[in-house]
Formats: C-alpha cells, sequence, structure tokens
C-alpha cells in the first residue's frame, strides 16, 4: 500500500462544480440546442442486412415542398475522405452492409416533415444472403461482405478474399511445454453476444455552415477535437474553419468515441444554408451505432497440483461489424494479463460480419476475453480444489511480471484487490440452496495521450481551467482539485471550463480512463506554471530573485525578508507586473499506469424460471490514488452493472434475414434499479509511479470481471458449467432442465 | 395541418403553445417552451428521462400528448427547488455523487419527489421498484438509493 | 553500455529473434537501426507501434531518450472506451 501522504484538497468527497446546472435542468446536452432559422435533417436507414444499392432516386423527395435538401454518400466532396470505411459507414456507398445503415438523409422544417419525407427517396436494392455469426463468415465459401478484402497476418499472403480482416497471435515460452507439465488441463469454449453501450442519451448535433466557410458543430461527444478532425477530413475543410463545441454528454462508455450525424448535418446545412438539427431515436442508436463485439473464444489451462498454471492457450474470434476494427488486439493482450504465467499463446481473429461497425465500449476487447479465461479459472480451482482467490494469489501478476503484450509491469495492485476480496464482508457470507458465488479477476492497461489545459488567473486570484476533455463522469471535479492542491488554493477557487475547439488546443478523446490521469497530469503541470509565475511577480516586487520566494497554501513569502503576497494580491496587480497570469500545461501524457480489479457475486436462481438475482455484489479495484472517492466508487459500481447486464440480459437478437429484433429498452434490457443490490465498492490505493499524485485511470476496468463473476455464480447456484452469455432466463431455464 | 392551441399551467406559470396533434408533451416541453430539462432517452416509455408530473401523477412526458396538458397543471424538474435553494432531494444527489452524466438525473429527481411524496417512509426496496421506471447507465443506482433514503429521512426530519 | 530491445511475437516475425542489443540513445535512432538490421521490418510498421521504456507505455515516443541499459518493447497502441 502507499505510503500515507498529507493532501489538502485530494481526496475529499467534494461537490462537483457542474452538479447544480444537472440537477436542476439546466445542463445543455447534444439534443438542447435550437438555433435561429433551424431545420431537421433525418437518415434513411437499410431494410436490410446485406444488399447491393443498384440506385438511388431522390427527385420525388426534392421536389416536395417540405424538403429543403437530401445527400447521400455522392456529395461526400472531393478532396475529402470518401470512400473511406468512415465515409461509408456514416452514408453508405454501393452496399449497405447491416440493418438501419444509413443510406441518404433529408432536411426539412421540422423533424416530423423530415422523416416523412424519407418515404419519398426510391432505392432500388439487390438483396444479399446477410452474414450474421463468426462461425458463418469465418468458413470457406463464406457471402463476402468486402470483395477486396483479404486476410492480414497470415504467414503467407492469401490469394482470395474473406470475412477474416486480420490474425494476430501473442506468445511467451513453451506452450507445449507448459502443458506437459500440468497435472490438470481445462479447456472450453465460450460465446458472448454483441451488446451495446446503451447510454440514456442518443446521438444528437445542431451544426452551422456560413457562408465564408466557418461551420460549427455543437454534439454529444467524448472527443469533439477527434469530431473535428474526422468531420474536417470527410469534408475537406481546414480546421480552422470548423468549430466543434461538447455539448454536455449523457453517457458514451466509448461508444461516442467516433461520428455519425455530423458530417451529413453539416452537408445538410451547406445545401440549404440553415442551421441544421440531427436526433437519432432509440431505434437508430441500437442498429445503427457502434455496439461491441460478439465473440467466441476456446480456453486451455493446464496446471500442476499445487496450483501452479504452467501453460494458457486462447483462440479467439471477435465480430468487427460492417468494417475491419474489432478490439481483437487489447482482447489479446489482456485476456492473460492478470497471471504470472511462464507459458502463454494467444491467437486471435478480426472478422465482418452484417451488423453495424462495433465502437469502443469501456475497456474494448478485454470483457470478452477475461470472461473466457476467468470461468475456466475458477473451474481449475474446482478441479484442484483450491479456494479460487488462493489460486489467483498464487500465481498473480505483480511488480516484475512479464506481459505477453510488451513490458514488465511496474507496482500493480492485483495482490492486493486478491486480499480485500478474502478480507470483504461478502466473502464471509454464507449461501443458501440455490445461490452461488463468483470471483474474477480484471485488467485493463489505461492510456495517456495529448492534453491541453490552461490556468487563467483572473484578478482576484481565482482561476479558470480550461480543458480539452469531455467531461463524462464528473472529471471537472478531480481537475479543481487538483488545480487546488497544486496552488494551494481553496478548491471554489477554481472553475473548471471544457473548452470547443478554438479556445482549448487539441486534446485527445476521453476515454482509455485518461482524463483524470493525463488531463489531471495537464492540470497539475498548468497549476505549477502559475504558482512559477506568482513567485516571479512577487519577486519583482520585492526585488529579490524568485527563488528567494516561498510559496505555501497560496502565499508567496520572501525569505530574505518580511513580505508576503497572497495569490488574489498579485493576481490583482499582475497588470502592472507583467500582464495577466496563464498557467500552461500541455502534454503528451506518458506512464499510464494499469488498473486490476476483483469482483465478487454472490446470486440467486429460481428454479422454475431461470430468473437469476444478484443478492450481494463487491467491486475491489486499484486506483493508485483516488482523487475524488465518491466518483472512483461511482466508477466501479457503474462497470459494475454494466457488466451485469452483459452477463446476465443484454444481447442483439436478429432474426433469419439479419433484421434487429430489439432496438429498444424494452427488449435490450439493461439492469434496473430494481434488478440490482447495492454494490459495495473497496478502493485499493497502490501508486503509479508515473503520476504526480499517484493516479491510475479507474473508469473501464470495473467491467472486466463481472462478466465471469457472475457466470460463475450461476455456474455454481446450478451446479452446470454455463459457457454462453447472456445468462437470460430462457438459457438458464434450459440448462437446468436439459441436466 | 392545423395546430391545436393549448393553454397550461406549467410548474406553477400559466403557459401557452401550439402543437400538431401527434406531438407529445415531451415535444411541446422542450421544442414549443424551451424546457429542455426534461430529456427524451427513448421516445417509448421505457428510460424514464422525460418524468413529469401531470396533475400530481407521474408520467413519461413522451407518453403523453401535448394536447392532453390543456387545463392541465404540469411539473417538470425546472420546477423543482426554489431559485435560491436546492431542493433536498437534489442536494442529496450531489451530496451523494448520484449522477456521473447527469441525463437521467431531472427524470430520477422528479421521480422520486413523487415518491416520497407518496411514500414519505420507503423501504429500499420499494424505492428500487418505485425508480424502476427511471434508467440509468453510469452509476449502478447505489448512490441514487443512498441520496434519495437519505432525502426521504430528512424531509421527515427524523435527523 | 547497450541497451535491450525485445520484440513481441508479432515482430518476431520480421527480426527473427526476441530481442537484440541496440546503442542508440534516442527513439529515431533506435528505429534506424533496428530498421537497418532486419531487412523485412519495415519503418511505417514500428512507427505506429508505442514503446515502453523500463515499463513506462509512451504513446508517441517520437523525441524519447533511451538511458543506456533500458530495456524497450514496442506494443500495440491501445485507445480506449
Amino acid at each position: 500500500m502507499s505510503e500515507a501522504q498529507d493532501y489538502r484538497y485530494i481526496g475529499q468527497r467534494t461537490i462537483r462544480p457542474d452538479g447544480y446546472d444537472k440537477v436542476t435542468g439546466r445542463a445543455n446536452y447534444g439534443a438542447d440546442l435550437t438555433l435561429p432559422g433551424m431545420i431537421w435533417g433525418k437518415i434513411l436507414r437499410s431494410p436490410y442486412a446485406h444488399a447491393n444499392i443498384r440506385s438511388i432516386d431522390s427527385s420525388r423527395a426534392e421536389a416536395h415542398p417540405d424538403v429543403l435538401a437530401v445527400v447521400t454518400h455522392q456529395d461526400f466532396p472531393d478532396g475529402g475522405s470518401r470512400g473511406s470505411n468512415q465515409s461509408m459507414n456514416v452514408l453508405a456507398d454501393k452496399k449497405v452492409l447491416y440493418h438501419g445503415h444509413a443510406v441518404a438523409a433529408v432536411a426539412a422544417h421540422t423533424e416530423a416533415a423530415a422523416e416523412a419525407a424519407l418515404e419519398l427517396i426510391d432505392i432500388d436494392y439487390e438483396p444479399l444472403t446477410p452474414v450474421m455469426d463468426l462461425k458463418t463468415a469465418m468458413a470457406q465459401n463464406a457471402p463476402l461482405l468486402h470483395d477486396t478484402m483479404f486476410t492480414s497476418g497470415l504467414a503467407q499472403d492469401p490469394t482470395t478474399p474473406s470475412n477474416i480482416a486480420s490474425r494476430m497471435e501473442l506468445k511467451k515460452g513453451d506452450i507445449e511445454k507448459g502443458f506437459s507439465e500440468a497435472d490438470v488441463i481445462i479447456e472450453r469454449n465460450f460465446q458472448t453476444p454483441t451488446v451495446h453501450q446503451g447510454y440514456i442519451e442518443p446521438h444528437a448535433t445542431t451544426v452551422r455552415y456560413d457562408e465564408d466557410g466557418q461551420s460549427m458543430i455543437w454534439c454529444s461527444t467524448q472527443g469533439h477535437f477527434d469530431v473535428r478532425g474526422s468531420t474536417a477530413s470527410l469534408l475537406n475543410i481546414e480546421h480552422s474553419n470548423l468549430k466543434v463545441v461538447a455539448s454536455e454528454i449523457g453517457g458514451g462508455f466509448g461508444g461516442k468515441t467516433t461520428i455519425y450525424l455530423e458530417p451529413v448535418a453539416l452537408m445538410l446545412s451547406k445545401k440549404t444554408g440553415r442551421p441544421v438539427k440531427m436526433v437519432m431515436n432509440r431505434e437508430e442508436v441500437f442498429k445503427a451505432s457502434g455496439p461491441a463485439s460478439a465473440s467466441r473464444s476456446k480456453i486451455r489451462i493446464g496446471a500442476t497440483k499445487d496450483g501452479t498454471i504452467t501453460a494458457m492457450e486462447a483462440h479467439l474470434a471477435y465480430e468487427a461489424g460492417a468494417f475491419a476494427g474489432s478490439p481483437i488486439g487489447p482482447g489479446c493482450m489482456t485476456v492473460f494479463t492478470p497471471y504470472d504465467v511462464e507459458n502463454q499463446y494467444v491467437e486471435g481473429f478480426d472478422v465482418v460480419v452484417n451488423k453495424p461497425k462495433v465502437a469502443a465500449y469501456r475497456a474494448p476487447g478485454a470483457p470478452q476475453s477475461e470472461f473466457a479465461c476467468e470461468m475456466v479459472i475458477n473451474e481449475l480451482a474446482d478441479e484442484l480444489g483450491i479456494d479460487p482467490i488462493e489460486l489467483r494469489l498464487k500465481n498473480a501478476a505483480r511488480e516484475g511480471t512479464q506481459t505477453m503484450y510488451g513490458p514488465k509491469l511496474k507496482a500493480v495492485g492485483l495482490v492486493e484487490c486478491l486480499e480485500a476480496a478474502r478480507n470483504s464482508a461478502q466473502y464471509k457470507e454464507a449461501l443458501a440452496e440455490n445461490q452461488g458465488r463468483g470471483i474474477a479477476a480484471g485488467f485493463w492497461f489505461n492510456i495517456g495521450g495529448v492534453s491541453s489545459v490552461s490556468i487563467n488567473m483572473n484578478p482576484d486570484g481565482t482561476g479558470t481551467i480550461v480543458e480539452g476533455s469531455p467531461d463524462i463522469g464528473g472529471s471537472r471535479a478531480s481537475m479543481q482539485m487538483m488545480a487546488a492542491e497544486g496552488v494551494g488554493l481553496p478548491i471554489e477557487s477554481f472553475k473548471p471550463l471544457v473548452a470547443d475547439t478554438e479556445n482549448a488546443a487539441h486534446s485527445d478523446t476521453t476515454g482509455g480512463s485518461r482524463t483524470t490521469f493525463a488531463t489531471g497530469m495537464a492540470v497539475v503541470e498548468a497549476a505549477q506554471d502559475v504558482v512559477r509565475q506568482m513567485k516571479e511577480r512577487a519577486a519583482a516586487v520585492w526585488n529579490v530573485t524568485p527563488d528567494q520566494v516561498d510559496w505555501k497554501d497560496g502565499v508567496a513569502i520572501n525569505t530574505v525578508g518580511e513580505d508576503k503576497l497572497t495569490a488574489a494580491q498579485i493576481s490583482a496587480q499582475a497588470g502592472r507586473t507583467g500582464g495577466m497570469i496563464t498557467g500552461r500545461g500541455n502534454i503528451s501524457a506518458r506512464g499510464a499506469g494499469p488498473s486490476f480489479a476483483v469482483h465478487m457475486a454472490d446470486v440467486e436462481v429460481d428454479r422454475e424460471t431461470g430468473k437469476v438475482d444478484v443478492i450481494r455484489y463487491t467491486a475491489i479495484q486499484d486506483a493508485g490514488k483516488a482523487i475524488h472517492p465518491g466518483y472512483v466508487e461511482g466508477q466501479y459500481q457503474g462497470g459494475a452493472a454494466q457488466g451485469i447486464g452483459w452477463a446476465l440480459n443484454e444481447e442483439y437478437i436478429y432474426n433469419e434475414d439479419g433484421l434487429l429484433e430489439n432496438p429498444g429498452f424494452l427488449d435490450y434490457r439493461v439492469p434496473l434499479a430494481s434488478d440490482l443490490p447495492m454494490i459495495d465498492t473497496v478502493i485499493v490505493e497502490v501508486p503509479n509511479s508515473f503520476h504526480p499524485f499517484g493516479v491510475r485511470g479507474v473508469g473501464e476496468t470495473g467491467i472486466v470481471p463481472p462478466l465471469a463473476a457472475v457466470g460463475t455464480a450461476v455456474s455454481n447456484a446450478i451446479d452446470i458449467r454455463m459457457t454462453e452469455l447472456p445468462l437470460s432466463p430462457p438459457r438458464v431455464l434450459k440448462a437446468i432442465r436439459d441436466a | 395541418m392545423a395546430k391545436t392551441h393549448v393553454t397550461t399551467t406549467v410548474n406553477g406559470d400559466a403557459m401557452e403553445f401550439l402543437c400538431e396533434p401527434g406531438d407529445t408533451l415531451l415535444q411541446a416541453l422542450r421544442n414549443e417552451l424551451g424546457l429542455t430539462g426534461t430529456k427524451e432517452g427513448c421516445g417509448s416509455g421505457d428510460c424514464g428521462a422525460c418524468s413529469v408530473t401531470v396533475n400530481g401523477r407521474l408520467v413519461c412526458s413522451c407518453l403523453v400528448l401535448g394536447v392532453e396538458a390543456e387545463g392541465a397543471e404540469i411539473g417538470t424538474v425546472e420546477g423543482i427547488g426554489d431559485s435560491d435553494k436546492l431542493h433536498v432531494i437534489q442536494e442529496k444527489f450531489l451530496e451523494h455523487a448520484a449522477l456521473q452524466c447527469g441525463i437521467c438525473t431531472p427524470g430520477l429527481i422528479v421521480s422520486a419527489k413523487a415518491l416520497l411524496e407518496e411514500n414519505p417512509d420507503p423501504t429500499e426496496e420499494e424505492a428500487r421498484y418505485y425508480l424502476a421506471g427511471n434508467l440509468c447507465r453510469c452509476t449502478g443506482y447505489d448512490k441514487i438509493l443512498r441520496a434519495v433514503m437519505d432525502a426521504a429521512e430528512t424531509m421527515r426530519g427524523d435527523v | 553500455m547497450q541497451s535491450k530491445v525485445i520484440f513481441s511475437s508479432e515482430l518476431q516475425k520480421f527480426t527473427g529473434e526476441a530481442q537484440t542489443e541496440i546503442s542508440a540513445t534516442n527513439y529515431r535512432s533506435l528505429v534506424s537501426e533496428i530498421v537497418s538490421r532486419y531487412e523485412k521490418l519495415e519503418e511505417d510498421e514500428i512507427l505506429k507501434m508505442a514503446v515502453a521504456i523500463d515499463g513506462e507505455i509512451v504513446h508517441d515516443p517520437f523525441l524519447e531518450q533511451i538511458q543506456p541499459g533500458s530495456e524497450v518493447h514496442f506494443l500495440y497502441r491501445i485507445s480506449g472506451g
């Protein structure tokens, strides 16, 4: 555990600075902006999962008095990235590749008129056989989504196209030797379904294209600089001509790291000379934004009788959706990272199918592969007669463990998390009939990246923190606390602001659990810059050198005299001592620290209906250092809830024609308040040595362990090894009846 | 199509708007009256982000027609709390960190207030079932339930 | 004192070996040193990757200095959710 560090502000449970706006309804989200003269855009979507577009005739729509403009793929300008996968996902070109794929867009005076006009666009489709699962897609002679796609990463370059976009392989040690040393070997196959992030706020944007070429996009996004970059490249616009304003964001979880509506709305705005608003409905969100990959996996793990794991092997295939690019890479890289085992091998395939192109979802790629590994680890523990926590402790990754994906781990908190699980109140609770318990570990890398922060000091000594990272879960509270800690002024002295692309320098997308880590680092650097300048100004006033000035609790102290100047006094006369003070922290953050978690689920199964109730749950995770413990716990609980949903009920259900049958919250069942118990949390703090306060990202790891924790708990409750998610009532009931 | 003129009361204020016969109360509130605190998450009554009260009854405003507001008293999140002081439920949501992205928060606060008006001393289970129509994807509901139970206790004057 | 570069199994397809010693003291000379050493290893392939130097992951290592005796790994750039 970390050495006790005394912080004045960090570690408190402050009221978040954007909180008042959010509990009163004042906060403005993606769909909340109305501009004068604004019109509405709507998208026509494919009724087929897979079809060639023979022709698009929009003449009837264009002739209708309500319709102001129609756009299709052909309207992407020359010089932009027309023909790229992204452009073909935003508006289909020659082929539609999933049910709900965007084909054309209409602008009209009202939303209802735009919607009605969609029927006036005539499209001649040639339906093709849909490819809806990995087995079909990977089969020889499968119908092809892209006849120009050849598998990359094979030993020999293929001569025929395939739905397999790429193959990858990672290994260390000698896998065969490892298995030959094992006394027990367990091998199992697993499947996980297509699931959606399920953010409550649909994608929404309001845009305006001006005559002078200046454009504005207001939208709900995790990364407005990326929206600018992608839209500018698609539409051949200079960055300086495109301002993107990030609205408040109503959830994203990775799903709002790409663009769907923005370039379409901007093309409609350019054609009509009017501001255009576009808002997806819930059905469109499910059908045509980016869900998370369905997966198939085979896991094989061997161990000696004393519980020493000798070999771990995985074969993984992930659905990418319509275009290449599933998170198979991180799936392979994370699968065995919680284990310090010499011999490991993993092979992974990225496969296209006729479903929407997947997007990131919280620790993208990790839940699927680690679910499979953790299920086998728990079975192995049973087989060996060893407690699952003890088995993990015996083989746990720790400082110095060589990962399969690259570096040796620095200090990490997996052992501490396991020990906390063993000491938890839940672990001591006895289980009743039809109840089961499951434990699982989880790992996610976390990332650093580019963050830009400036702190503008006001004449009264308060400061505005200008950052470029959309705040998706309360990060402005952390920025405020870190600035206060760095400058030594009270928290209320700082107001954080997520600035638009014209008022802040580029910052990478809020994702990869990077914001409190990397943007926080930039805040710390900007705060240090403020202090440095404050000392210089005080030194100038006192006619001493800056190194003769001390800084303590927001006050400059002359070490060679008796003088003191407060931040407010220095700021008030900054104009007389060289101009106003702005601290800058424009960084490319390095040294992201991985976060390990251990979750424990207790469930009760109704043997009559197959319904599973989670009755107790504990989420334990290494935060490095929790800046705001309330929001760190919130990340653990939210990740756990999403993982529980993934394990128990959530799945895309397609019919035999490849049409999505459950594009709504009634049938795509995310956890409700009445579905969950209180979620106990334990914040473990093993500091990340590369961060000034020891912070690791915490946002993503929490979704990794629940799948196997719940999966194992259900398996134990009914004494049947379950291998396919979700463990919905029909599946559990069938397993009980077939047993 | 001719629009219908609707006279109604929103958060105690007399208001009028024009709406198409098929427009929902949610659309009227957001697009005609500019009250965007009420959110649309699904448009099918499954998520509760658009929760409001109509004559004191909790409803999803996406399932009520705009014309049904005629002569009714509508309560939205904008009417909760005073201009200089938050309602206890709002305060407790902030204290307990019971929101992350905040999109479900207006609906949850409207629903929680309706709950505590109906049942000032709910059990945790009663509160969970009452709020089951309000989806939150960020928090796992733990802190929301703690905020609501704490608000109930404060409102009863037990503390 | 030389530094050690460890190749992932993916990169070993191009290098044919698991690790090598290099004398470069910064990232750019490291890249040119290994690209010239392994014929099949293309510069673009390696520039797409992040590095970890003694366990510290550097997303964009363009100007990175490499202290003698360091251990350098190339790895995929991770994004996130």
